[in-house]
């Protein structure tokens, strides 16, 4: 029959097909193994062969199947022409937003020193102002001897390093006031930054990773905040200043924390507090880091150089030993009246942020001016103890003048510090009803009165909100204060005829608004 | 010509290669047995002076001398002898114009020393700055042609490869067999990895690792201390360290090298001249500072001085200033954009430029290196799909590009961006951090280079800290936005205000190169290091190196791939006094490890003879001469030729083909005497 000679000749064809493929896969190298392999497979165990035989095909199939991006599958898919539409069709907001009436009239009040800063200044109005708004303290900007040693700097080393700490952008004198802070402070080492700003923002990340936790005070500064936002470790809060409540968050954490992985736990607080002016209980904070094993990281960058017998800050200030607190973070440029920060600590903590700090490893050195400068002011806090004593004088004298005998403000800062924040009380913003915006209207309306009588004086500034954040979402915001910096460069007779003007500024302001 | 105080001092001095390495102490290099003993280098090798002044010219012998001079006399160098001064033989070629008026006591001497203490000064200044060796060592750096060219990234041979990557794998395998067994038996040098008294370690173990097993292997190579200016000449303060690199001691002693490190572009690092007594005389009127923020009364008529000059300089409206580039850019960016919007970023972008996107706030995506196509995909992309998941448009688009990036070399392809900007009308943000002052014909940076409008660009960002030799940054902006960033920007309500010495070394380097001080210096620096630039990138290409980077750039790194030669090569260049940066993983890619070489103005076309005498040993010595020839360097194609080989392998080029090309690997000599005329030719 034909059909059964076709199916013969076909199948005959086959198996040659067959035959002849089974030895082309002979010739390949290795077949007889594969072979040998698939046959005693079979034969132990025909089940495990079928199994094999599925991931083979399953593996096959996975390989050839088209790859995926996870990101993409939000996307919505969009031809090239609807593509180029939507693009002709967005239209973006302009890069900076209208000034606010507010800020237009900052910027033009800001105040333009013309010729060198200090106790008595000339401004652009060409008026001679007694300037109590700089940090000049102890009025190092006109002290000759530190012109003479920043000129004599500048003749050996020019003015800038021309480069990053890592690669030849460290100095002798870099060394020599990272050896000069660590001696003043009475700790192991130090580590120098280009700028005090930036320092603290760079050291925590650098130390902090993801599922870190640190406890911070509410009313850190916007440079601790940063630092914590960029480090994504987890945040606890804790009430400005409050023992009980650090104790109780910290109790919480550890209770929290107690079964999981010992992770880095720091404490982040400030010495004394550039927002509230008032000052840290060191040794309680000392107590609870033993008790709950955290590390503290102290921002002392408006507590170095003011507080304590030599300027040494608050650990000199409470007779605590520096070594008990792990990081130390201060200011060159404040009332050492040079440049950049410092952060203080062990060998270990300090070699660490040259290698991962971003802001020491990825920007240029400190100026070699500023850095003798800093050497040579920190030297003369701890040879010329009259410095630290007259300061201490004047802010008496100042204080004396404003705290106790105003009607409408009282000082929220420490005796001790010279910056004097003056804060409106709390009856006469419930009385008045005063929202935040009208009492930094009102303080503004004070620093312009006391520029009139030539006093110039400033204001708390305070962070405008994040864009496209809310304003209900900023958490605490510090309040609206008028900042007086007390210094030496001034008479005890100045000061209290400073602190007269401004009291009677602060009475006219708010008197007239009645 | 006008004259040019600091720079007409010295006549040009004709020299050769092999003896401008020569220095004063002595150099002892290893070469390979095989090397052909040539008598030249073996002259090189001998350093007895009476060896040295063996040379046949007569005038050679005297720059010879005169550049010993140089070398005893950089800043703080101790112990200057007047008697040791070796004074050159009566010879007016060298002579003359040197000190002229000293002319004329003894009528039968035709050359008077200077006294010791005009050497000292003069010695001081060309340690900072060195004279202009010939009016032909200048080139004006401006980008002329089509379309901006991708720099051709040459690759090693893959035996190069295949050795990096067995290097890694030895040195982490041997690492995990050192931790194995130092953990179990010194246990007290792993404490700090390790829980103690109820505190978790600062570091993780792991992301020490590569700290503690591959970096404190060659930890010698950085944060070498220095001292003194960081100009032409750097000095190093020798270190030794007895526990391999752990800690390392002071000998006390110092050595003064060749700086091919510090961003010193236009060589105002200096401690004499005309922005030196600026500095001097602003210090004792000012102080050091205005100890406040620009935000309270920082300001002063200095600043607003600055900030007019800069805004004028870089061709904007109005400028801010700040008084460190990093935090310029780590409070500029949350002061433009924040929730809503979304910052496209260059994958190569300065550390604090990622810093300042993370901390605004907004979406961060990045795009390839320098990759318009890719810029355009995700554009295209981001624009059409909006913000994630809402759906909803962006508020605001911010690319972000730096104009020269500091460990490639590459520069922006600025045009090609700018004709993105019009279809797609983000925002564009270019830090010129490296490349204000150091590129363009008139040193105001890409802009200027590519002969772009500025006003296409929407903020200039840039820094003092290099060429300007000053510290700090600015940012320049049609004056509406520079106005909204003054009252809502960090860095000026908290930052601390620039110090008075560094504002006005800005303003004197600003004036100088914009010719208002000094009229000629700022071209000649300008010209000088365009020149420089292009000469050491064409002789390192020619010596077979393969070096990334666009050709007028004054950043040349230089690929030296296995780890090994990193630390070779960093002191292969300190034997021959040479401060050269040498990074590795994690700041390039695991392979790329390089080798970065940054030019200045301050450099002469000597010094950098001495820099390609120094790199031909070293790359002989180590291996690192394996380019191919694709990224140039190329042989001159002899006359007969002409064009025919060259649009061969153009054509090849177009096609996407590899043409075949010799590898370069040229004679010092050749390099030397070629590379003045052929770096003012399209390098190839």
């Amino acid at each position: 029959m034909n059909t059964t000679l076709d199916f013969q000749d076909a199948s005959n064809t086959a198996i040659r097909y067959v035959h002849e493929a089974a030895d082309q896969f002979q010739k390949i190298p290795g077949s007889s193994i594969i072979i040998r392999y698939i046959q005693s497979s079979y034969q132990n165990d025909p089940v495990r062969s079928a199994v094999e035989l599925f991931l083979f095909l399953f593996a096959v199939y996975y390989l050839l199947a088209p790859t995926y991006s996870t990101k993409k599958a939000t996307n919505v898919p969009l031809t090239d022409a609807e593509i180029d539409e939507l693009v002709d069709d967005w239209t973006p907001e302009p890069l900076a937003a209208e000034l606010t009436p507010f800020e237009a009239a900052e910027n033009e009040k800001r105040p333009v020193i013309v010729g060198p800063s200090g106790p008595k200044c000339r401004l652009s109005n060409n008026r001679i102002v007694t300037n109590l708004a700089s940090f000049n303290h102890y009025n190092f900007i006109g002290n000759e001897s530190i012109k003479e040693s920043a000129v004599k700097t500048l003749r050996t080393y020019g003015v800038g390093p021309c480069g990053p700490p890592g690669f030849y952008g460290t100095q002798d004198v870099h060394q020599k006031i990272e050896a000069d802070i660590a001696a003043h402070l009475g700790t192991p080492a130090s580590i120098i930054y280009a700028q005090s700003f930036s320092t603290i923002s760079s050291v925590i990340p650098a130390f902090a990773k993801r599922g870190d936790i640190i406890v911070a005070d509410k009313a850190i500064n916007y440079a601790i905040r940063k630092g914590l936002q960029i480090s994504r470790c987890q945040v606890h809060w804790y009430e400005h200043n409050n023992i009980q409540d650090l104790e109780r968050v910290l109790a919480k954490v550890v209770k929290d924390q107690s079964k999981k992985k010992l992770t880095r736990r720091f404490i982040v607080t400030e010495g004394l507090f550039e927002n509230v002016g008032d000052m840290i209980d060191l040794p309680a904070i000392v107590a609870l880091k033993h008790k709950y094993k955290f590390r503290i990281i102290l921002d002392e960058t408006w507590s170095y150089g003011v507080l304590g017998r030599t300027g040494g800050g608050v650990t000199e200030q409470q007779n605590v030993d520096a070594r008990e607190v792990d990081m130390i973070i201060g200011s060159l440029a404040g009332s050492l009246c040079a440049g950049g920060g410092f952060c203080a600590g062990t060998e270990e903590i300090v070699e660490h942020q040259r290698l991962s700090a971003s802001a020491y490893t990825f920007s240029a050195a400190l100026p070699a001016m500023l850095a003798t400068t800093a050497s040579e002011t920190v030297r003369m806090l701890q040879e010329q103890p009259e410095h630290i004593n007259n300061l201490r004088e004047n802010a008496r004298a100042m204080r004396a003048q404003l705290d106790p005998r105003s009607d409408w403000v009282f000082c929220s800062s420490a005796p001790e510090n010279p910056v004097m924040l003056l804060v409106l009380k709390k009856e006469v913003v419930e009385a008045r009803k005063l929202s935040v915006q009208a009492q930094e209207e009102l303080l503004q309306e004070v620093v312009d009165e006391c520029l009139r009588n030539d006093v110039l004086i400033t204001r708390l500034k305070a962070m405008p909100p994040a864009l496209g954040v809310a304003p209900n979402a900023q958490g605490w915001q510090p309040p609206p204060a008028l900042k007086v910096c007390v210094t030496t460069g001034l008479s005890k007779k100045e000061i209290e005829k400073a602190g007269i003007t401004i009291r009677h500024a602060i009475t006219k302001i708010m008197t007239r608004r009645k | 010509m006008p004259i040019r105080i600091p720079f007409a001092s010295s006549p040009p001095a004709p020299s050769s290669p092999l003896d401008t390495l020569n220095e004063k102490a002595p150099i002892h290099v290893q070469r390979p047995a095989s090397q052909r003993a040539n008598k030249r280098i073996s002259q090189f090798f001998s350093t007895s002076p009476k060896s040295r002044t063996t040379t046949d010219a007569p005038a050679l012998h005297a720059a010879q001398q005169q550049q010993q001079q140089q070398g005893q006399f950089g800043p703080p160098s101790p112990a200057i002898n007047p008697a040791t001064l070796s004074l050159p033989t009566i010879n007016l070629t060298t002579a003359t114009g040197e000190k002229s008026k000293l002319q004329g006591n003894q009528p039968m001497t035709l050359f008077q020393p200077p006294s010791p203490e005009e050497v000292r000064r003069q010695q001081k200044a060309h340690a900072a700055f060195g004279p202009i060796g010939s009016q032909e060592h200048r080139y004006s750096s401006r980008y002329v042609g089509p379309e901006f060219p991708t720099p051709v990234e040459d690759e090693p041979p893959y035996y190069f490869v295949l050795t990096t990557y067995i290097s890694y794998l030895i040195l982490i395998v041997f690492g995990h067999v050192r931790d194995f067994f130092g953990k179990r038996f010194k246990q007290e040098q792993y404490r700090h990895l390790q829980e103690r008294d109820g505190y978790a370690p600062l570091n993780s173990d792991f992301d020490n690792f590569y700290i503690r097993r591959l970096q404190l292997r060659i930890n010698d190579c950085f944060r070498r201390p220095v001292t003194g200016v960081p100009g032409r000449f750097i000095t190093l303060l020798d270190r030794s360290s007895d526990n391999f690199n752990l800690s390392f001691k002071l000998t006390g002693t110092t050595t003064e090298t060749l700086n091919m490190s510090s961003y010193n572009y236009l060589g105002f690092a200096q401690s004499e001249g005309e922005c030196a007594d600026a500095v001097e005389a602003a210090t004792k009127k000012y102080g050091v500072s205005f100890a406040s923020t620009r935000g309270d009364v920082g300001t002063s008529e200095l600043h607003l001085e600055v900030e007019d000059q800069v805004a004028k300089f870089v061709g904007k409206e109005s400028a801010m200033i700040f008084s460190m580039g990093y935090v310029t850019n780590a409070t500029a960016f949350p002061a433009l954009v924040g929730k809503g919007s979304l910052i496209i970023s260059d994958e190569l972008n300065h550390s604090s430029i990622r810093f300042g996107a993370r901390l605004s706030g907004a979406m961060i995506d990045m795009f390839k290196h320098n990759d318009m196509r890719d810029l355009e995909r995700v554009l295209r992309e981001r624009i059409s799909q909006g913000q994630p998941r809402t759906h909803r448009p962006w508020k605001k688009i911010l690319v972000a590009v730096e104009g020269l990036y500091s460990m490639e070399g590459t520069m922006v392809n600025l045009p090609g961006i700018t004709e993105l900007k019009q279809k797609y009308k983000f925002n564009l943000y270019v830090d010129e951090a490296h490349s204000i002052g150091a590129l363009g014909p008139n040193g105001r940076g890409v802009c200027d280079y590519f002969g772009v409008d500025p006003a296409s660009v929407d903020i200039l960002m840039g820094t003092f800290t290099k060429s300007f030799g000053a510290n700090g940054g600015y940012i320049a902006a049609d004056k509406a936005i520079i106005d909204k960033l003054r009252a809502t920007n960090a860095g000026t309500i908290f930052g601390e205000t620039p110090s008075p010495p560094v504002l006005v070394q800005i303003a004197s380097a600003l004036k100088i190169i914009s010719g208002d001080l000094v009229p000629g210096q700022g071209e000649e620096r300008l010209q000088r290091l365009a020149f420089n630039s292009r000469y050491l990138r064409l002789g390192l290409k020619r010596l077979g190196f393969i070096v990334y980077g666009h050709d007028d750039s004054p950043i040349i790194p230089v690929m030296l791939y296995n780890p090994a030669k990193i630390p070779a090569f960093s002191h292969e260049m300190l034997k021959r006094k040479i401060a050269v940066v040498v990074v590795g993983y994690p700041a390039t890619p695991l392979i790329t490890s390089r080798a970065r070489f940054c030019v200045s103005a301050a450099h002469t076309k000597d010094d950098l003879d001495r820099m390609l005498a120094a790199c031909d040993q070293a790359g002989e010595t180590l291996q690192l001469k394996f380019s191919s020839g694709i990224a140039g360097g190329r042989e001159p194609i002899p006359d007969g030729l002409t064009n025919t080989e060259e649009t061969k392998i153009q054509e090849l080029k177009s096609e996407g083909r590899h043409p075949h090309v010799v590898p370069p690997r040229w004679k010092l000599e050749d390099i030397v005497k070629r590379g003045v005329q052929d770096v003012k030719l399209p390098l190839v």
